[in-house]
């Protein structure tokens, strides 16, 4: 929608296209349209496309037998139930008549239990799981600005008389010879 | 056998017991004799060494003898177990991983208390700390996980054999890589406390552990990637890390571990994050025993819980007592651990390795959370959630790029300060490198933009090639340095360099392997997978590869019977190899397990490398037909030759620095080449 906007305003037939438009050639007014397109088909590129989905959707979901593995993933001898759900999923995208994924994922919970679905949703108490870590790591960061902050503040140790710090040029000086005498 | 196994048992626990009241005596006595009982103390300690060693020994001869009086025997072997897994018996089965847990302890402990003349007040506390974990695990051993329980009733002709996921070359090698990690943190965690508790003046403590700390580390990653490797060969469903819970439980003390690695350095050169360093080494011991309670417990459920009981009760009582004495003892004795020295930029290497820290501590955080968080919603909701792969890929991803990128960037900082100027010239030729790999992986056809796992992937190639070119810029400025100098070729010139700092350029040469594991990683995204039956001649197009079934057949050993497919695989109308998927009936536990085969492809492609990974799934019942599943795996290859360079550069920083070469020829000096100063 907006890339047949943005290529109608610069449409060279439309007087009132914006004033850069007279300014562009058509040699490069054909690059931007190009480009564009190219955009698009990038972005559309894979939307409806039911083995995609299918990997998705499996990719989200555990194997309901107990075996502790994503259900495109579970693979152990015998299992009764991976099949027969995987069938239900291309069943499920083959009726065509959900474009929800959420909706074939509630399926398969009111089936098998909320255990089938392999992260926590964003819903509910669930959200906490995915806020607390995010939470932590900007808990995390204020501590750690903090610190360097009181590091930073904290006052020099009393120096004895006559010596002092070297600062700018004249760190960078000693650091010189330093590197010097250890040959680094 | 059994009553000689389990009186050693009763004969460890006395004397760690000894060891341990003793020398706790000796260290608060002010008697004269408290010198002297602390010996005994000591003595006893490497007495109890000699007294597991010989339960351990008898556990294993009793698998060697079939002595299927004794249970874990019965449960755990049968007369045609082939012998290496006979003695890997020892670690397969609860009592006897425990049993391995403290033999492994002893050991730790016997060294220690023999090179007690180092420090010997420090090496008093270490041990005695020692002590007490060792009685808590004999404890367990003797009273509710004993290995030498007999067999009620009669005497069984086999025992039932040993879970055929566990008999693999790997199993030999991985839990006890994975046990010498996790009981060798122990070490630096006695020490710490120790130290804590005698309020032990400087920084002494820290150069004494560095060593134990640095091998437990590598013990630890060569066992978590060794599992990860065995998940990717054994289980057979392709990938190497499923986010199980008890493959987090071995991440998360590494990580931590990993973390106090860092950290440690700036106790040690500037005075600073004491408390910081107390509560690392305190929290990789507690979730090193936290690793055990999952295993062990059943609490969650994981497809590794190989033996499940109710011992996960004495470790949560273990856990909390020695939370609540560390807690005691950091903040009684808080004002001891102040730091000596400010921090002076935020462009510094102190600065790096603090969100360093930072980040290592998120990405355990949401580990130990993502793993927990199933019980704390059946507390909360009244049920259960699975927190799986998605997840921790989500959350943990994006952190552990950030990661990376300080990983890149860390080596280039000075301790102390460093100027904006140096730091651009330094990272000029990494960020253009890096940068240029990016632009490479795009014009091969990765669309970063098509999906969030091409983003991280690309981004992960970018900053695993940062880390790349910043250890070999810093590798190729010092050499060059010494090499203007000394007149010798730039490697010679290389390898001297490394002789002078081996800890600072080993350490370099742990992060390259790090950025090969994570350039493995990054293959995922890319993986293509068929599954089809098979008939004579029958093809697979997998790739540049076409799969070829050959024939299919079966064969039978005392041990399992098996069925097999002979699928030969071509590139370009050639044949590169053969290979065999397996799937294997052990008779003694009648349980079935496919065996997959990888074939790496260095021949053909050194770089971009990919693993040829075929499974048999199962045969079809009407036609007899084997049914194969052929992965392409891109890259992974480079994770394990990344954790052989992570050893090495391991072993590289632990060998003691070479002296000092002094040159005396008089050169005039320009502007100096600012390099990343320090390790």
């Amino acid at each position: 929608m907006k890339t047949s906007i943005l290529l109608m305003a610069c449409h060279p037939e439309r007087s009132e296209g914006p004033a850069f438009c007279g300014k562009v050639s058509d040699a490069r007014r054909r690059w931007l349209q190009a480009a564009v397109l190219a955009l698009a088909v990038i972005i559309f590129m894979g939307v409806g496309d039911d083995s995609a989905r299918f990997k998705d959707l499996g990719h989200r979901m555990m194997c309901a037998c107990g075996c502790g593995q994503i259900l495109l993933e579970c693979n152990h001898v015998g299992c009764t139930y991976s099949d027969k759900m995987r069938d239900q999923l291309q069943a499920a995208l083959d009726k065509g008549n959900t474009n929800n994924d959420d909706l074939i994922l509630q399926g398969f919970v009111q089936e098998y239990g909320p255990t089938v679905i392999a992260a926590p949703t964003a819903a509910g108490f669930d959200r906490v799981a995915w806020i607390m870590p995010f939470l932590v790591l900007a808990l995390g960061i204020a501590f750690a600005v903090h610190i360097v902050r009181s590091w930073k503040n904290r006052p020099e140790p009393a120096l004895a008389d006559g010596i002092t710090i070297p600062s700018g040029s004249e760190l960078d000086e000693f650091r010189r010879k330093a590197r010097q005498e250890t040959d680094l | 056998m059994s009553q000689v196994g389990s009186f050693a048992l009763m004969l460890a626990l006395g004397l760690s017991a000894y060891s341990f009241a003793a020398g706790l005596l000796s260290l608060f006595s002010r008697s004269a004799a408290s010198a002297r009982l602390g010996e005994t103390a000591r003595r006893a300690g490497i007495a109890t060494f000699a007294a597991v060693l010989l339960a351990g020994i008898v556990l294993v001869l009793a698998a060697f003898n079939d002595d299927f009086s004794i249970a874990y025997i019965f449960h755990h072997s049968n007369r045609d177990l082939p012998a290496a897994y006979k003695f890997a018996v020892l670690w397969s089965g609860q009592e006897g991983s425990l049993l391995f847990w403290s033999l492994l302890l002893a050991g730790y402990g016997f060294v220690l208390r023999l090179r007690y003349k180092t420090d010997q007040r420090l090496f008093a506390y270490a041990s005695v700390i020692i002590a007490s974990v060792q009685v808590f695990f004999l404890l367990i051993l003797n009273f509710a996980a004993h290995p030498f329980a007999i067999m009620e009733g009669g005497l069984p002709p086999d025992g039932t054999g040993l879970n055929p996921l566990l008999q693999y070359p790997e199993m030999v090698i991985h839990p006890p890589m994975l046990y010498l990690g996790y009981v060798g943190f122990t070490v630096p965690f006695a020490f710490a406390l120790g130290a804590l508790i005698m309020k032990y003046p400087g920084e002494k403590w820290i150069h004494i552990t560095r060593r134990w700390t640095m091998v437990t580390w590598c013990f630890l990653t060569i066992g978590v990637f060794l599992g990860a490797h065995w998940a990717y060969a054994v289980l057979g469903w392709g990938g190497y890390w499923g986010w199980d819970p008890v493959e987090n439980a071995s991440l998360m003390p590494w990580l931590t571990g990993t973390a106090f690695l860092h950290s440690v350095m700036m106790q040690e050169k500037r005075g600073m994050l004491k408390v910081w360093n107390m509560a690392l080494i305190f929290a990789t011991f507690l979730l090193s025993m936290l690793g055990t309670f999952l295993t062990r417990s059943g609490v969650i459920s994981s497809v590794h819980a190989f033996a499940q009981s109710s011992i996960g009760t004495w470790f949560l009582v273990f856990i909390g007592l020695t939370l609540a004495v560390c807690t005691f003892f950091l903040v009684a004795n808080r004002h001891h651990l102040k730091s000596e020295h400010k921090l002076e930029s935020l462009v510094s290497r102190e600065s790096s390795f603090l969100f360093n820290n930072l980040l290592l501590l998120v990405v355990c955080f949401t580990i130990l959370w993502g793993t927990f968080f199933p019980i704390l919603s059946q507390f909360v909701q009244g049920h259960k959630v699975t927190v799986g792969p998605p997840f921790f890929n989500r959350v943990a991803i994006p952190v552990a790029l950030l990661l990376l990128l300080l990983t890149a960037v860390g080596p280039l900082l000075a301790w102390r300060k460093t100027s904006i100027e140096s730091l651009k010239r330094n990272f000029l030729f990494p960020a253009i490198g890096s940068v240029a790999v990016g632009g490479m992986m795009i014009l091969f056809g990765v669309r970063p933009w098509e999906d969030p796992s091409y983003f991280y992937a690309t981004m992960a190639a970018i900053l695993s090639a940062l880390v790349i070119f910043t250890v070999i810029s810093e590798f190729l400025r010092g050499g060059r340095v010494i090499a203007g100098k000394s007149g010798q070729n730039l490697f010679a010139a290389m390898i001297q360099l490394y002789h002078r700092n081996t800890r600072r350029y080993g350490g370099y040469i742990v992060h390259f392997g790090v950025a090969l594991v994570i350039i493995g990683i990054l293959g995922t995204p890319f993986n293509k997978e068929v599954e089809k039956e098979m008939a004579f001649g029958d093809k697979i197009n997998l790739g540049p590869y076409t799969l070829v079934c050959q024939s299919y057949t079966q064969d039978d050993n005392p041990n399992y019977g098996n069925e097999w497919a002979i699928i030969n695989v071509f590139r370009d109308g050639k044949q590169i190899t053969t290979m065999y998927p397996e799937r294997r009936f052990y008779k003694a536990s009648g349980q079935p397990q496919t065996l997959p085969r990888i074939y790496p492809s260095f021949r053909e492609d050194l770089f971009l490398v990919t693993d040829v990974y075929l499974v048999y799934e199962g045969k079809n019942e009407t036609t007899g037909r084997p049914i194969i599943k052929a992965h392409l795996n891109p890259l992974v290859p480079w994770i394990w030759i990344g954790l052989i360079i992570m050893v090495f550069g391991t072993i590289t920083a632990l060998v003691p620095n070479a002296a000092p070469v002094r040159v005396t020829a008089a050169t005039p000096v320009g502007e100096p080449a600012q390099v990343g100063a320090g390790d």
